[in-house]
């Protein structure tokens, strides 16, 4: 029973990312990772809501006159989405049907990329209106909070992408299944802050 | 690939250091790094009391004492105690839960070779146009303000540094929830490593937040961000809250396997089982977990309110409880045991009143009206000395005379040990214990020099002598050290004797894979529990002697973090010299393509034969 | 560590069943994947409709908070057994990030 052994949909695990011990420990360590990370995005979130629209004295931008609420709508649905697909993705993992979990791999990352594409016009607009980085303490907090999130996308999309590309030939082991897994939990993670930032920074910042 | 070591030429020892990912290949390199850092730490600390020895001193200007004290702190903190405790966890965690390595024996060196570059980053500080000079707190509205680089040194080294002790601290949580031998249930665990647990939790909690905070410093320094910046509606306060919120779980992250330390210290040489286990393991859990909950009583004098300043209050005065517990388990432990006193038993024996004093100021001023009085005065700086010298480097101590034959089947010298006791302990208590009422009336904390006629002269006199003492202990030991090495007289098995815990039944000089069979716990102690059955091997073992997988070394963790430390040159000078982006890029680039290499290419390990290990006897 | 890995082969019944188990699991995420686009659509509606912000907050973080949770017991399987040490250290996180967000609501000194 090595890392090389060929699995059939018969002998394929229940649980392929947790049959090795450098899966067990592959999987735990990562959903320690995520406890870290929700502090770490928990930190900004306290930033960002303590300096939510203070500026210099007479700053003209703040959330009501910001956001706009389509665009953050089709990114969500968009990141959404991709989630579902990773789901997709994991339950062909588990039948042992390589094929099908890299196609649903592959929709993630175009839908990571869509919600990307738009992030990064929304950001340009801003700082085309004149809301830049360094603007007040209110853009440096958002641009943080929300560039932070973005950057995990576009970590996870990399991740995601190398690990498509360099298992295309091989099909399954238990020593890729544990990657694929965790790479999945993590764009998943990015999900759930992602609920937070829309309800917190956008939606709330709409209301006032 | 053939598994056995060979005798090596200096060349190759040097490479197998770099490449290394055997935990206690890298507990050595951690317990070097931090020794050296220690010793830099305690130099700063030499000229401060130099520079205090003597009313209106001009020994170094104001602005260089700054520098002096800030790096003083930060190093002694971030540098010498946490690296050095990471040492001890490498090296006998592992072993006392009978695994055969870390569960990420590759994350293990990255953080180690993270600490040490982010380390050296921070001093080269020095060499380059002035250390950080803002406190090792580095509060907002005095680090903006800082002209020079002394800060983003601060800021970027900690940050790098910081993220080798995250990565270290999720490793051994994974390593103590998923490898324990079998038996070894969570209620069998050795204080040791139930602190090392409770601890690298605190780290995955705590980090975070000194992460995003130093981002912002680095951000609103560097980058041209507004968080603390009042005029552009930034606050300073939370960089105050971040720090904390960070900086005081991480003095538990020291005093912790401190405990941990001492409990095995004190069950050992009283020949008994440690008193009250459960309620030991209870006061832990409980201590990790209060120790999130105090970190406003730091900021009592910012304003923040009554009401905040009562629950914080409070919060504080309720750690005491656990902490009062793990002082009696170990009186009780002492009581009626066949005591041997040893070097490290000293350490644990002048540990508890030190301790103790340290913690009975901690609740003087938890009482916010009091803290008042005292804040930012020297009865701080004896407070918080009374705890972190007093608990944690005696702890650092001991540990190093105990576990010297565990990771280096030699002995230090005991006699040479009691000098550096006793010169240390007295050196201690001189130094700090006078601060107290120096603080009482009325110094104040980080203040460069004072006057004669202040009344303060001689109190400050009889603590630079005792920081001689103390340095003059250091210095016994580390001739101690020099001498054990250059003798290298081999110990063999259980070199205290009465080892109750795993790590001691293990053969010497430990084989790199560690237990050749993986053994079956059969309680608390369980080395004791088999000795006293007369079982001659000395444990007894889960499984048949069979084929032992092994992680292959790897040079990649030392070049990720060489990359990390060339782009920190490059966020450092951002925007004052043209190179600065081009440097930055190529720092990352070479640590994401390094990152890529080490995803792409398989790396299996490899196999120790079983014949191989039935040939050695035992391993070698 | 390879060698704790233990090849075994199902029969056919078995490989029949986990695979039906399987499909009955995707089609509940299938269902929580409805529920969270649904709770999307109201959360961004009752804002689009401009209802008072006092009765909006709360609603739409309710609903932030139950879309969190279908993400994590259904999409990344948190319902499943073997992660109970996961969830303990995701909700002491928890805990400790509303503990700060609280703070930096309440005492950061000025408003």
């Amino acid at each position: 029973m090595d890392f090389n052994t060929k699995y059939t949909p018969q002998t394929w695990p229940e649980h392929p990312e947790q049959v090795t011990l450098e899966g067990k420990n592959k999987f735990l360590g990562f959903w320690l990772f995520l406890g870290g990370e929700t502090v770490l995005f928990a930190s900004l979130f306290a930033t960002y809501l303590a300096l939510k629209n203070k500026g210099p004295s007479g700053m003209e931008y703040s959330t009501q006159t910001l956001f706009e609420l389509p665009l953050v709508f089709v990114m969500t649905m968009l990141l959404l989405t991709s989630s579902l697909t990773s789901v997709y993705a994991m339950y062909h993992m588990k039948n042992h049907n390589f094929k099908g979990m890299q196609t649903w791999m592959a929709i993630t990352v175009l839908l990571g990329l869509g919600f990307l594409c738009l992030e990064i016009y929304e950001f340009n607009h801003y700082v085309h209106i004149g809301f830049t980085y360094g603007q007040s303490a209110f853009s440096s907090a958002f641009f943080t909070l929300v560039g932070t999130h973005g950057i995990h996308v576009v970590i996870g999309l990399v991740w995601i992408i190398l690990l498509i590309l360099r298992n295309a030939k091989r099909g399954f082991s238990l020593y890729n299944a544990p990657k694929y897994y965790t790479a999945s939990l993590y764009w998943h993670f990015i999900d759930v802050v992602w609920v937070f930032i829309f309800t917190v920074v956008y939606l709330m910042g709409v209301v006032g | 690939m053939s598994s056995i070591a060979k005798k090596k030429g200096f060349g190759a020892s040097v490479w197998d250091y770099l490449t290394t990912v055997d935990h206690k290949k890298i507990a050595i390199l951690y317990l070097a790094a931090g020794g050296l850092f220690f010793v830099i730490g305690g130099i700063e600390a030499m000229l401060i009391r130099i520079q205090l020895a003597k009313p209106d001193n001009d020994f170094v200007s104001a602005g260089l004492f700054n520098e002096i004290i800030t790096m003083h702190g930060t190093t002694m903190i971030f540098l010498a105690a946490m690296p050095i405790l990471f040492g001890f966890m490498n090296a006998v965690m592992p072993l006392q839960i009978g695994a055969r390595d870390v569960a990420f024996p590759f994350l293990n060196a990255l953080g180690f070779w993270l600490f040490l570059f982010g380390g050296i980053f921070l001093n080269l500080s020095w060499f380059m146009g002035g250390a950080p000079d803002a406190g090792w707190t580095s509060y907002a509205s005095l680090s903006l303000a800082s002209p020079g680089h002394g800060i983003d040194f601060y800021a970027l080294g900690l940050q790098i540094s910081g993220a080798g002790t995250y990565i270290g601290g999720i490793n051994f949580l994974v390593t103590i929830i998923n490898m324990r031998a079998p038996g070894m249930t969570y209620m069998r665990m050795p204080l040791m490593t139930w602190t090392t647990f409770v601890a690298s939790a605190l780290i995955l909690f705590a980090f975070p937040p000194l992460t995003i905070g130093l981002f912002f410093l680095i951000l609103d320094r560097m980058f041209g961000a507004n968080f603390f910046d009042h005029t552009m509606g930034g606050n300073t306060i939370i960089w105050e809250h971040l720090f904390w919120i960070f900086g005081h779980p991480e003095v538990y992250i020291l005093i912790l396997p401190a405990f941990g330390i001492f409990s095995e210290i004190f069950a050992l040489f009283s020949r008994k089982r440690l008193f009250g286990y459960s309620s030991m393991v209870f006061a832990t859990v409980l201590i990790g977990f209060l120790g999130f909950m105090v970190w406003a009583h730091h900021m009592f004098t910012v304003g923040l309110g009554p009401t905040a300043n009562a629950i914080f209050a409070v919060a504080t005065m309720a750690i005491a409880v656990p902490t009062g517990m793990k002082i009696f388990n170990w009186l009780l432990t002492i009581w009626g045991g066949s005591i041997k006193v040893t070097v490290p038993m000293l350490y644990a024996l002048g540990f508890i009143p030190s301790f103790v004093a340290g913690g009975v100021t901690g609740v003087m001023q938890a009482a916010a009206p009091l803290d008042y009085q005292l804040h930012d005065s020297y009865f701080i700086v004896a407070h918080f000395h009374y705890v972190i010298v007093g608990g944690v480097v005696l702890a650092i101590l001991a540990a190093l005379h105990l576990y010297w034959p565990l990771m280096f089947n030699q002995m230090l010298s005991e006699k040479l040990g009691k000098w550096t006791f006793w010169f240390f302990f007295i050196g201690f208590h001189m130094t700090f214990f006078i601060q107290h009422f120096l603080g009482l009336m009325g110094m104040p904390r980080r203040v460069f020099t004072f006057r004669a006629d202040q009344g303060w002269d001689l109190f400050n006199l009889i603590s630079s002598i005792g920081a001689v003492f103390m340095a003059i202990g250091v210095i016994i030991l580390v001739i101690n050290i020099i001498i054990t090495v250059a003798k290298n007289v081999p110990v063999g098995n259980d070199p205290w004797e009465d080892g109750r815990t795993l790590e001691w039944a293990i053969p010497q000089p430990v084989p790199f894979y560690n237990f050749k069979q993986t053994p079956l716990v059969r309680g608390l102690d369980t080395f004791w529990i088999e000795k006293q059955e007369g079982n001659k091997e000395g444990m007894t073992y889960a499984e048949p002697i069979s084929d032992i997988h092994m992680p292959n070394n790897s040079f990649i963790p030392f070049v990720m973090t060489v990359g990390l430390f060339v782009a920190a040159f490059g966020a450092l000078y951002n925007g004052e010299k043209t190179w600065a982006v081009p440097v930055l890029v190529l720092g990352l680039a070479i640590t994401l393509l390094s990152m890529a290499v080490r995803s792409l290419k398989d790396d299996h390990g490899y196999h120790i034969h079983k014949e191989d290990l039935m040939n050695e006897k035992g391993g070698k | 560590m390879s060698h704790d890995a233990q090849v075994f082969v199902k029969s056919q019944t078995e490989f029949e069943y986990s695979k039906r188990k399987r499909k009955e699991a995707m089609r509940s995420q299938i269902t929580s994947f409805a529920i969270m686009i649904f709770l999307t659509l109201i959360a961004f509606s009752a804002v689009a409709a401009g209802f008072s912000k006092y009765y909006i907050a709360p609603i739409i973080l309710l609903l932030a908070a139950v879309q969190v949770v279908l993400q994590l017991y259904y999409f990344m399987h948190m319902n499943e057994k073997n992660h109970g040490i996961a969830a303990f250290f995701l909700y002491t996180g928890a805990l400790f990030a509303f503990t700060f967000i609280l703070t930096f609501l309440t005492i950061i000194w000025w408003g």
